[in-house]
């Protein structure tokens, strides 16, 4: 931005520019510095220290805490909050992008309602959320009295304890962060654009599948970011509505803190669910820039 | 490991009624009883006289304290009857988990606490570090009060470093009027056919593995890889007939009915008793565990002597008491247990009368230093299976 300036006045500007940046940027670095960068390089290093007896780390270096988490049990808990992470986005996807795209074709007085509605369950805890379906969803809960009372089933359905409950409130929880992106990709569609499609003979279905839809992709893909992250740390909806009985790799890591007081080992597990989703990022990114690329072509 | 939140609920639902009028005149005794209560005190001719009057012992002046306890495990008014009574200002943290208190005391120098409240073999674990005053039994007179059997506990024996605050066991809690006693830890692991999917284990790892080893005749201190093993795959097995891993709600699914028995603390299944008279505690004939909550003076303190009268004035009977009638847990203070108040609710919570002999039947928990990974490990196996 200073490249036409002659020399002598280039050094002053240039200066007085890194100044102004540092004023504008330097709170804001500096707050990511000390509570994101310095605790991850804790992270970082007491993966490769050895186990406290009384939680902590003793300094002793060691990989067998990446070993340990090759084993085949933490493996498959990977695996299977990947699983449901992935079932929940799916869901949330197939349920957040019609409502989204339902709302942007409200009036928009309404409009403003619609979307306050979707954040509204944010507005209280959401432990007290997540108990208020144990309350409807267990044996002698509501759901299962009015099922039985008009005879529709004959015993009680297991509708708790098990992972179905956990991805139902998974994408309870989650499904307004859904929304929310999506909403914001559709309603920047510049409406011209359908007509135009109209006008060129496209049908509805046509105009959406051929534009609206990879437009809104890449808010879409973001929404799905939302929702997947946090359901795979999620360690509340497991223990509650999994009744415990399904492990997911937040869990795992809460108790190698809270219980375990293995924290070398909490810490790799932690870096690794950082790593995958660091991977998922730069997946999402390459698409996302396919995409857009092919928008402009 | 064990987390107390649910017994404020207690205090407010369960015994409101029945204990009001017991805990205000115990607390109305509390100066007259204490007295009698602790003659060793003009025996040990110490600093620390009976606390019970108004006038602080003159050594403790310009002392101050501060405890950290689980949250709802001592009366709300503590600190002001502390300051009353040794003239000594208290703070008053709260932890929710023994690990908690554990990361605090265990990250390196002064804590900047002068007592805290931890189960027994993290007082032993705490003692190993190094980190523990020892017990100047001179001090604290009202020791005389505890039973002989809580002075001889496996993680601390003569009370060296710990003076317990609360004790019991771990059982079953089941609904009389749904099945016939459970009689062996076999009916958690695998139940009868009414009772398939109607059952909850624990999931803290200690006591995750208890049935499966008692019910296999080992120790619960065991760190043999073989009977750990053994429990794993039992456990794993009773994964099919489990409605779900419970440690802190257990008692309210026996209330709304969604299970018949659970793994249960002995103190917890009272505040299902309380909503149910219908739910009762039982121990399995192969055995169970001992566990105590103890108070611990950390090495580092600045106020040792008021740390010391702290731990007599809660070994006063009424106060301790107060603990008994309120938590509804046992404490091994066998003045505190003879109170009327505490007395008045052995019929309505059989298990709270449990003599300490038969509470000393089972096998006391205790550290297991670094193989404790190991219950880790299996609970994780577990629990992921």
């Amino acid at each position: 931005m200073t490249s036409t300036q002659t020399a002598p006045g280039r050094g002053a500007a240039r200066r007085r520019a890194l100044g102004a940046r540092a004023v504008f940027a330097g709170p804001g670095l500096l707050y990511l510095t000390a509570f994101m960068t310095i605790p991850l390089l804790i992270v970082l290093s007491y993966a490769f220290l050895t186990r406290g007896r009384f939680g902590g780390v003793k300094l002793e270096l060691t990989l067998s805490n990446f070993s340990k988490a090759l084993d085949s049990t933490y493996l498959s808990i990977l695996g299977n909050s990947v699983l449901i992470a992935g079932i929940t986005t799916v869901l949330a996807l197939a349920l957040g992008y019609p409502t989204a795209y339902a709302i942007t074709r409200l009036p928009s007085r309404w409009r403003t309602v619609a979307l306050v509605l979707v954040v509204l369950p944010f507005w209280s805890n959401f432990l007290i959320r997540t108990y208020a379906w144990i309350v409807l969803l267990n044996s002698e809960g509501p759901v299962n009295s009015v099922l039985v009372n008009l005879g529709i089933v004959g015993a009680p359905l297991d509708l708790l304890y098990n992972r179905g409950a956990v991805v139902v409130g998974l994408l309870y929880a989650y499904l307004p962060l859904m929304i929310l992106p999506v909403y914001a990709a559709i309603e920047r569609v510049d409406p011209q654009l359908q007509e135009a499609a109209r006008n060129l003979g496209a049908g509805k279905i046509r105009a959406f599948l051929d534009v609206t839809l990879p437009l809104t992709l890449p808010g879409a893909m973001i929404g799905a970011i939302f929702v997947f992250v946090p359901s795979m740390g999620n360690f509340v909806v497991p223990e509650l509505l999994g009744g415990g009985k399904t492990v997911m790799v937040g869990n795992l890591i809460r108790d190698q803190f809270l219980e375990a007081r293995n924290w070398p080992f909490g810490a790799v597990l932690a870096l690794s669910v950082m790593i995958f989703l660091v991977v998922l990022f730069a997946i999402q990114a390459a698409i996302g820039r396919r995409i857009n690329g092919g928008a402009r072509a | 490991m064990r987390r107390r939140t649910p017994a404020v609920w207690v205090t407010v639902a369960a015994s409101a009624v029945v204990l009001a009028a017991c805990s205000s005149s115990a607390s109305s005794e509390s100066s007259s009883s204490s007295a009698p209560a602790s003659p060793a005190a003009s025996a040990a001719a110490s600093s620390a006289a009976p606390a019970s009057e108004a006038a602080a012992p003159a050594d403790l002046s310009g002392q101050t304290l501060t405890v950290s306890n689980w949250a709802g495990y001592y009366p709300e008014d503590l600190a002001a009857q502390v300051e009353k009574s040794l003239g000594v200002p208290l703070t008053i943290a709260n932890h929710a988990t023994n690990e908690e208190i554990m990361a605090k005391l265990t990250a390196g120098g002064d804590s900047g606490f002068d007592v805290a409240f931890v189960s027994g073999q993290y007082a032993q674990a705490l003692n190993e570090a190094g980190l523990l005053e020892p017990i100047d039994h001179s001090k604290v007179p009202n020791i005389a009060n505890l039973y002989p059997e809580a002075t001889q506990l496996a993680f601390d024996p003569g009370n060296t470093f710990s003076v317990p605050y609360t004790w019991g066991t771990t059982g079953i809690c089941y609904r009389s009027d749904k099945m016939a006693e459970p009689t062996s830890w076999n009916d958690i692991l695998t139940p009868s056919a009414d009772n398939k999917g109607k059952v909850t284990q624990m999931t803290t790892e200690r006591w995750l593995a208890l049935p499966a080893l008692k019910a296999l005749g080992y120790s619960i201190n065991t760190t043999d890889d073989a009977q750990l093993a053994e429990a794993k795959d039992l456990l794993i097995k009773s994964k099919a007939d489990l409605l779900a891993y419970d440690d802190t709600t257990f008692y309210s699914r026996l209330v709304s009915g969604e299970a018949n028995e659970v793994v249960a603390w002995d103190g917890w299944c009272n505040y299902g008793t309380a909503e149910n008279p219908d739910i009762t505690f039982t121990v399995p004939s192969e055995g169970s565990d001992v566990w105590s909550d103890t108070m611990v003076i950390l090495k580092s303190s600045q106020n040792k002597d008021a740390a010391h009268a702290f731990i007599n004035f809660i070994l006063e009977p009424a106060n301790h008491a107060w603990v008994a009638e309120n938590i509804l847990y046992k404490v091994p203070n066998k003045a505190a247990m003879e109170e009327p108040g505490v007395q008045a609710l052995f019929e309505q919570y059989p298990n709270m009368a449990t003599s300490p002999a038969d509470l000393l039947k089972q096998e006391v928990v205790v550290d297991l230093g670094e193989d404790s990974v190991k219950y880790t490990d299996l609970a994780t196996e577990v629990t992921s299976s």
